[in-house]
C-alpha cells in the first residue's frame, strides 16, 4: 500500500480571494513579515500496489482533483503504509 | 419544443427551470435524472443551478462525471441549445464545454440579489430576442461565481464575440465583468446569473423570460416548416 499526498493550490497567475482575506488579517495581527497567503488544499490517498503508479496518480489529479485551468498540483507517494 | 432538466443529487432550481419552461414559457419540460443515459429525444438541455454533489471537491468537479453527461456533450455537439445556469454553468466549465474556471466570490460572500445584466450579444440562440446594449435586471446567488480564463481565452472571446452577457457593476470579481459566455458554435451558454427566477413580474422581474422565447424562436425557425 502507498499513501499518495496531493497538495493542490490556484497557480501563481491567478489571483487569490481567500489567500488575500487571511493575509490582511495576519498583517492586523502585526505579522507583517508574511508578503503572501495562497489557499489550497491537501489530499491523501491510500492506494494499492498497481502498475504505473505515479501515472495513473497524474491521471487522478488532472481528471478530478485538480481544474487545471487555474490550480497547480503536486504529489508526494510514500511506500509501505500498514493496512 | 421539449426541454430537458437534468436533475443532479443536489440541484435545487430544477423546479424553477421547469416551471419558466412549462408555466411562463408554455412549452414541454421534463425532469431528467442525473444518472439517465440518453437525450436523444428532446430539442433543448438545460442544467439548472444548486450544488450538485455538494459541490465537494469544486463546484461540478463531481457532476461532469455524471452518467448523463457523455449524452449532455453529445447534445451539445449535435447542435441543441443547452444552458447551464449557476451551478449548470460551473458543470460546462467543469466538462470542458466552455472555456475558464470559476473562483469563490472577490468578497469571499455568497451574494443573492438580483443585478443589471448587460447583454453584449443579441446573436445567439439565446439572446436574439433582446436588445444588444439592453439593460436587465436577473438575480444572482452564488458563492463562487468569479470567472476566470487566461489572457489568450479573454481575447478570443472578446474576438469571436462569445461574452452573451456582463456585469453593470461587477458583483463577484469576474475578468471582464462577464457573466455568460457561449461555446464557438454558439450553441451552449453558461452564465451565473438565474434567468428561470426572473420569468414574471411577481418575482421582480420578467426579463429572463426573453432568453428563453429566444431558444424557442429560434428553434421553430429551423425546424418547424410552414405548409
Amino acid at each position: 500500500m502507498y499513501k499518495v499526498k496531493v497538495y493542490v493550490t490556484l497557480k501563481e497567475s491567478v489571483l487569490d480571494p481567500q489567500g488575500s482575506a487571511v493575509k490582511n488579517s495576519l498583517h492586523s495581527l502585526s505579522y507583517n513579515e508574511v508578503e503572501d497567503v495562497r489557499i489550497g488544499k491537501y489530499m491523501e490517498l491510500t492506494v494499492r500496489d498497481t502498475e504505473n503508479l505515479d501515472q495513473r496518480i497524474q491521471e487522478i489529479c488532472e481528471k478530478l482533483l485538480a481544474n487545471t485551468v487555474i490550480e497547480d498540483y503536486t504529489y508526494e507517494i510514500e511506500e509501505g503504509v500498514a493496512q | 419544443m421539449k426541454f430537458a432538466v437534468i436533475v443532479f443529487p443536489g440541484s435545487n432550481c430544477d423546479v424553477d427551470m421547469y416551471h419558466a419552461i412549462k408555466d411562463e414559457l408554455g412549452e414541454e419540460a421534463v425532469y431528467v435524472r442525473y444518472d439517465e443515459q440518453n437525450l436523444a429525444n428532446y430539442d433543448a438541455i438545460l442544467l439548472p443551478g444548486g450544488f450538485s454533489y455538494g459541490d465537494y471537491l469544486r463546484s461540478g468537479a463531481i457532476a461532469r462525471f455524471a452518467p448523463i453527461m457523455p449524452e449532455v456533450i453529445k447534445a451539445a455537439e449535435a447542435g441543441k441549445p443547452v444552458l447551464g445556469v449557476c451551478n449548470g454553468f460551473q458543470i460546462l466549465l467543469e466538462a470542458g464545454l466552455l472555456p475558464g474556471a470559476m473562483k469563490r466570490n472577490k468578497n469571499l460572500k455568497f451574494m443573492c440579489r438580483p443585478v443589471t445584466l448587460r447583454v453584449q450579444n443579441n446573436e445567439t440562440m439565446f439572446t436574439s430576442a433582446y436588445e444588444n446594449g439592453e439593460e436587465i435586471t436577473v438575480p444572482i446567488a452564488h458563492g463562487e461565481g468569479n470567472y476566470y480564463c487566461d489572457e489568450e481565452t479573454l481575447a478570443q472571446l472578446k474576438k469571436d464575440n462569445r461574452i452573451a452577457f456582463s456585469y453593470a457593476d461587477n458583483p463577484n470579481g469576474s475578468v471582464e465583468d462577464i457573466a455568460g459566455i457561449v461555446n464557438e458554435e454558439g450553441n451552449v451558454l453558461g452564465m451565473m446569473p438565474h434567468p428561470e427566477r426572473a420569468v414574471d413580474e411577481l418575482l421582480g422581474s420578467a426579463d429572463g423570460l426573453k432568453l428563453f422565447k429566444s431558444i424557442l424562436r429560434n428553434w421553430r425557425e429551423s425546424n418547424v416548416t410552414h405548409a
